[in-house]
């Protein structure tokens, strides 16, 4: 009995004491500070590339024809053109990579949650670990040697979707695979004991749980991608011209534009390089935003 | 539309652990069994095998055997997922599938082995909301998603979702532990009800509970902790909470359990 009776007669004593107390403010200020400033000073970076960006790349987005134009027969003197051969390019690559990814990294995510603990699955790990570390330049020359020396076919846009889809495989495993744990297991067993089979439960319970985690691990990974310059470069030529032909001919990007344009020490070739890294960020924009819309209005609304 | 459970001689293991040893019992079609005892002594992983869901676990697996009737659910021609269609279970917390809706989450368990018409769908949703007491206060908003109903009314949303497959056995892993005690009333009230026609087995860790809605209460316990949990009794409810056989099930009852 003395045991439960001794705090009682403490406790008022100790709440007095404020010695603590502070100490503990100032730690408490100190450490709010100190966030504060890591915030503002990783940021700081963030406003300013998109300062600088929209500052000296909006003049031209603003007109229809950088829109709607390609760059055919536009010289590095002459102001004009649009970027609809570079936009659609890196939409048409970026698309292609997409249709191969997403599907091969969502399965080996459920593979790796849904059905691991197994031999395959624990080579399936290793190996994304190693593909989320691979240079895009790495990837480029193994496409390289891979589709256009040893297999025959010429550079192509394709040929840069193949390269991507090793360098975003690893984004859509690792992401999907997160979102995936995230679905509580007793989602599964609720299933399980309606007399619904594992694969059904996958398809119709679990993924649905995890559509906007998924899409947004998605997203993320094709932001990365468009943005990826060295298997362009390496790929696929630069074309002034539009190409909706992935498998053949030179094909425009918005990073190849970019690196072309940038090696013309010209104004409105400058100008152009500003105007077509804003593109980029614009479209990355939307595509973030699209897909918030999409998780929204798929998932009910309360 | 009930069966009657013979189980004999079942050991339950996880890997190479030996969680539950040497259970028999007969479960009664129609009639509501309850399973008490201490935490961990088996009476959750025990109700599992009764729908082989306790496989879902890796390494999972039972010696013995369990009757449906004459069906042998762990013969090596009975597929899993068939049992589970005839054994349905409510779990511990209230889990709604949390992108459907109130309607969807009753038709899921139809809709997922293949059943489209809706007109059948429309009418198995009302019939086992009804069953489950939940009709009158969603009916209105079938739409809305499952998720944002009260925890009570989720864990009849689950009873009716359960029942909307018409299982023969209906196994509830402490239904009401997250619930309040008026969400517990009327889980018990709906007990009552339930069991003119589907055999009932409920875990639970509330006595009071167990002497309210069963009609015979199983007692488990287990010699100490690592050592495998064991049934020490089962018989009418009445003469468990009276008058019990063994000494450790009285114990347990007037609270001087350890």
């Amino acid at each position: 009995m003395s045991a439960l009776q001794t705090p009682e007669r403490e406790l008022p004593a100790a709440l007095a004491d404020s010695r603590g107390q502070g100490g503990r403010k100032v730690r408490n200020t100190i450490a709010t500070v100190v966030m504060v400033l890591a915030f503002v000073i990783a940021v700081i970076p963030l406003v300013w590339i998109l300062w600088t960006v929209i500052e000296k790349g909006a003049s031209l987005l603003v007109d229809s024809t950088w829109w709607l134009n390609s760059q055919r027969g536009i010289t590095p003197r002459i102001v004009g053109g649009g970027a609809y051969h570079a936009i659609v390019g890196t939409l048409l690559q970026a698309l292609a990579t997409a249709v191969i990814a997403v599907p091969l990294g969502i399965m080996s995510a459920i593979l790796l949650v849904e059905y691991g603990a197994s031999r395959i699955a624990r080579v399936v790990s290793f190996t994304v670990d190693i593909l989320s570390g691979l240079p895009s330049i790495v990837a480029a020359l193994f496409i390289y040697a891979f589709w256009v020396t040893t297999l025959g076919f010429s550079r192509s846009g394709f040929a840069v979707s193949l390269s991507l889809v090793l360098l975003m495989v690893p984004v859509v495993v690792r992401s999907t695979e997160e979102m995936l744990k995230l679905v509580p297991n007793e989602l599964r067993e609720a299933s399980y004991a309606l007399g619904v089979p594992k694969w059904k439960t996958i398809v119709m319970i679990v993924l649905p749980t995890a559509f906007s985690g998924i899409l947004t691990g998605v997203l993320l990974g094709l932001a990365r991608i468009m943005g990826e310059t060295a298997p362009l470069l390496i790929l696929v030529g630069y074309s002034q011209s539009i190409n909706m032909d992935l498998f053949s001919g030179n094909m425009a990007a918005l990073p190849l534009m970019i690196n072309n344009d940038r090696q013309q020490a010209l104004e409105p070739a400058v100008e152009r390089v500003w105007a077509a890294a804003l593109t980029l960020v614009l479209i990355v924009l939307v595509l973030n935003i699209a897909g918030r819309a999409i998780a929204r209005f798929s998932s009910l609304r309360k | 539309m009930a069966k009657r459970i013979d189980v004999k001689d079942l050991n339950v293991y996880y890997g190479s652990f030996k969680a539950v040893e040497d259970v028999s019992m007969t479960v009664e079609p129609r009639s509501v069994t309850a399973f008490i005892g201490p935490s961990g002594c088996g009476k959750s992983t025990f109700l599992r095998t009764l729908n082989r869901m306790h496989e879902v676990i890796p390494g999972g697996r039972v010696e013995g055997s369990v009757m449906l009737d004459d069906d042998d659910l762990y013969s090596s021609k009975m597929d899993p997922v068939n049992v589970r269609r005839t054994v349905g279970m409510v779990f511990q917390r209230p889990n709604p599938f949390p992108t459907m809706s109130i309607f969807d989450n009753v038709a899921a368990g139809m809709r997922l082995n293949g059943v489209r018409n809706k007109k059948v769908l429309t009418e198995a949703v009302e019939k086992s909301l009804r069953g489950a007491n939940l009709w009158n206060e969603v009916k209105d908003r079938l739409d809305k998603p499952g998720a944002g109903l009260s925890g009570g009314q989720q864990q009849r949303l689950c009873i009716a979702r359960a029942i909307a497959v018409q299982p023969q056995v209906l196994l509830m892993d402490e239904p009401c532990s997250a619930l309040d005690p008026i969400s517990t009333l009327a889980i018990e009230d709906l007990i009552g009800e339930l069991k003119s026609s589907f055999t009932i087995v409920i875990v639970t860790h509330n006595m009071q509970q167990a002497a309210r809605v069963s009609d015979k209460t199983a007692f488990f316990n287990l010699a100490a902790t690592g050592k495998p949990g064991r049934l020490v009794e089962i018989d009418d409810t009445a003469t468990i909470f009276s008058n019990p056989k063994q000494k450790a099930t009285e114990d347990y009852i007037s609270g001087r359990f350890g």
